[in-house]
């Protein structure tokens, strides 16, 4: 089986974010980055769909050249290959323009699979899979826990709202959006970082993959949330802030 | 200007995250030019139920090959009801069921879904939150293209009052074309994951622990105070997926919805997806060691500190009150 993985790179989860200047994204100098999470969960179903059937994992991703270390920590842990869209513009494209990247890198790879994670931890919209499935003219499921290959196609167990799940069937090639918790994820050995460096890792530029770069949705502002409630916040050491807190929720809210 | 809402059903009912996107619906319109569109292979009680709301009319689109959900099925008929109808505007509640078809949708008239909103000021402008949470995002759709929008549970509220005395709404029926051989998927029934044991929806208090306890030895520390306080432990979507509590006592979209006296939450930095599950509680109380975490956001109180200091003293505190 041949398998593509969408991954991304945002920054690292407990990262401090600040606007930048321009109001339009975020301030990306002395931030950590790192594998979304989603998407490493959608390697690792990858890569044990590979163990149990044989084929390649093909790993893509978009953005500027530090996307780079994370393509190399999906080799490192086991993808045969990699495809790097080189964008420095990534976070200006809408959805639409990001799948059309991926979209368009991967066509000709002809794949029996294409993974990615439901949804990024940065912009989060959660739709970039399911665009991608609609421009290759291919069938797709989303929040899918497992995996399973079968003699006519896919069995994949998908996840609904609170609590419930359901099997569906489909025929390949398609394309799924994996959610995470449906496996344990692997780390790197030194083994697999060292074979690493020795994989191929092909850079292509946006520009040359012709897409139109236009956006039908504009990110206009970025804005700290107004808060929703006054948070009344406990001073002092562990133990004065732990008994003003049961003093408040005692005499004040009334739930002791 | 015409704006469609699209409702989704669970067990023959409108959901109230439909009614919720009624809500947002009419931030971009009166309600004479909202046409609430219901999808199925039976929807004539739906349509009854939407047509007791202040909406313009009802749109049926109904097909035996609808019976039940597949994003090929629903991606096509609303493809061919948008084409007759022409909207504006395409609303819908985001629902997991909404994130699964209206991208590809969007993407086959050439547009996109600002998907998850929480807000919609003039202009319109759409906001939605980027970082798990922790900025806001102001959306502009650009050019005069068909706009497809998706609301987040909770955020607009519902309009709870029918007017008894007022007209329903006309009911229209579309019929759309549809073969089988286009569904390209084969859904199964809808199965529970697990033996449910705790009803955290019934719960007086919850303790609810996340990322922050770091790893599954150290979760005693929680179940300590949970203990002193009488609460039932819950977590955020990370602990279950690691395994260190069993997914029933998953709290958030994809796990059980609560509204306790009480919500402790114990290193939980306030994800969008957990928030859902929780912000409609009585009193919530957060410990986080990073003072920016979304979860102050909704918090009534909280303590900023390290939790493997704040939890222990906050058992015995609660203890010393109890004698």
């Amino acid at each position: 089986m041949k398998i593509v993985v969408a991954i991304k790179q945002v920054p690292e989860r407990d990262a401090q974010v600040r606007i930048a200047s321009n109001g339009k994204w975020i301030d990306e100098q002395d931030l950590q980055w790192a594998m979304n999470e989603a998407d490493a969960y959608a390697l690792e179903e990858a890569l044990q769909l590979k163990e149990k059937n044989g084929g390649e994992v093909i790993v893509v991703s978009a953005g500027p050249e530090r996307v780079g270390s994370t393509i190399r920590e999906a080799l490192a842990k086991g993808a045969d290959r990699a495809i790097h869209v080189v964008s420095d513009d990534l976070n200006t494209r809408d959805s639409l323009g990001v799948a059309r990247l991926l979209a368009a890198a991967v066509k000709l790879e002809n794949a029996d699979l294409v993974l990615s994670g439901l949804q990024s931890e940065d912009v989060g919209l959660g739709q970039t899979g399911v665009i991608v499935a609609e421009l290759l003219g291919l069938p797709h499921a989303s929040m899918i826990l497992h995996v399973e290959k079968t003699e006519s196609g896919l069995k994949i167990k998908r996840e609904l709202e609170e609590g419930w799940f359901q099997c569906i069937e489909l025929s390949t090639p398609a394309v799924l959006t994996m959610q995470s918790g449906g496996n344990k994820l692997r780390y790197a050995t030194l083994m697999g970082i060292k074979k690493a460096r020795t994989k191929e890792l092909r850079a292509v530029d946006a520009a040359d993959l012709g897409v139109d770069a236009a956006t039908v949705v504009v990110l206009e502002q970025l804005s700290a949330p107004k808060k929703q409630k006054t948070t009344h916040i406990l001073q002092g050491t562990a133990k004065e802030a732990a008994a003003a807190l049961v003093e408040k929720l005692k005499m004040e809210a009334r739930v002791l | 200007m015409s704006i469609f809402l699209v409702l989704e059903e669970s067990g023959g009912r409108i959901k109230k995250t439909s009614w919720e996107a009624l809500a947002a619906a009419h931030r971009l319109g009166p309600a004479e030019s909202i046409t609430a569109v219901v999808i199925g292979a039976q929807t004539e009680a739906l349509a009854a139920e939407a047509a007791a709301r202040p909406v313009g009319r009802v749109i049926r689109v109904e097909h035996p090959l609808l019976a039940n959900y597949t994003p090929d099925g629903f991606s096509l008929v609303l493809e061919q009801l948008i084409a007759t109808e022409k909207p504006a505007y395409v609303v819908f509640p985001h629902t997991y069921q909404v994130r699964d078809y209206a991208p590809a949708l969007a993407c086959r008239l050439g547009q996109m879904l600002i998907g998850d909103v929480v807000a919609i000021e003039e202009g319109p402008r759409f906001v939605r939150q980027l970082m798990q949470g922790r900025l806001n995002g102001s959306y502009r759709h650009s050019g005069d293209g068909l706009c497809f929008v998706s609301v987040q549970a909770g955020a607009f509220r519902p309009d709870p009052r029918i007017d008894e005395l007022a007209a329903p709404a006309p009911i229209a029926t579309f019929t759309p074309k549809l073969d089988a051989a286009q569904i390209r998927t084969r859904p199964g029934e809808p199965f529970r994951g697990s033996e449910q044991t705790v009803d955290l929806g019934s719960a007086l208090r919850i303790v609810s622990v996340g990322r922050g306890i770091k790893d599954a030895q150290n979760l005693p520390l929680v179940q300590e105070l949970a203990a002193a306080l009488g609460a039932e432990l819950a977590a955020s979507r990370p602990i279950c997926d690691n395994g260190w509590l069993p997914l029933e006592r998953q709290v958030g979209s994809s796990g059980q919805t609560v509204a306790p006296k009480l919500y402790l939450a114990v290193g939980i930095s306030g994800a969008i997806q957990h928030l859902v599950g929780m912000k409609g509680s009585q009193c919530i109380v957060a410990i986080n060691k990073d003072p920016d975490a979304p979860i102050f956001e909704v918090a009534d109180y909280g303590i900023v500190g390290d939790l493997f200091e704040v939890v222990p003293a906050l058992t015995e505190a609660v203890k010393a009150a109890k004698q």
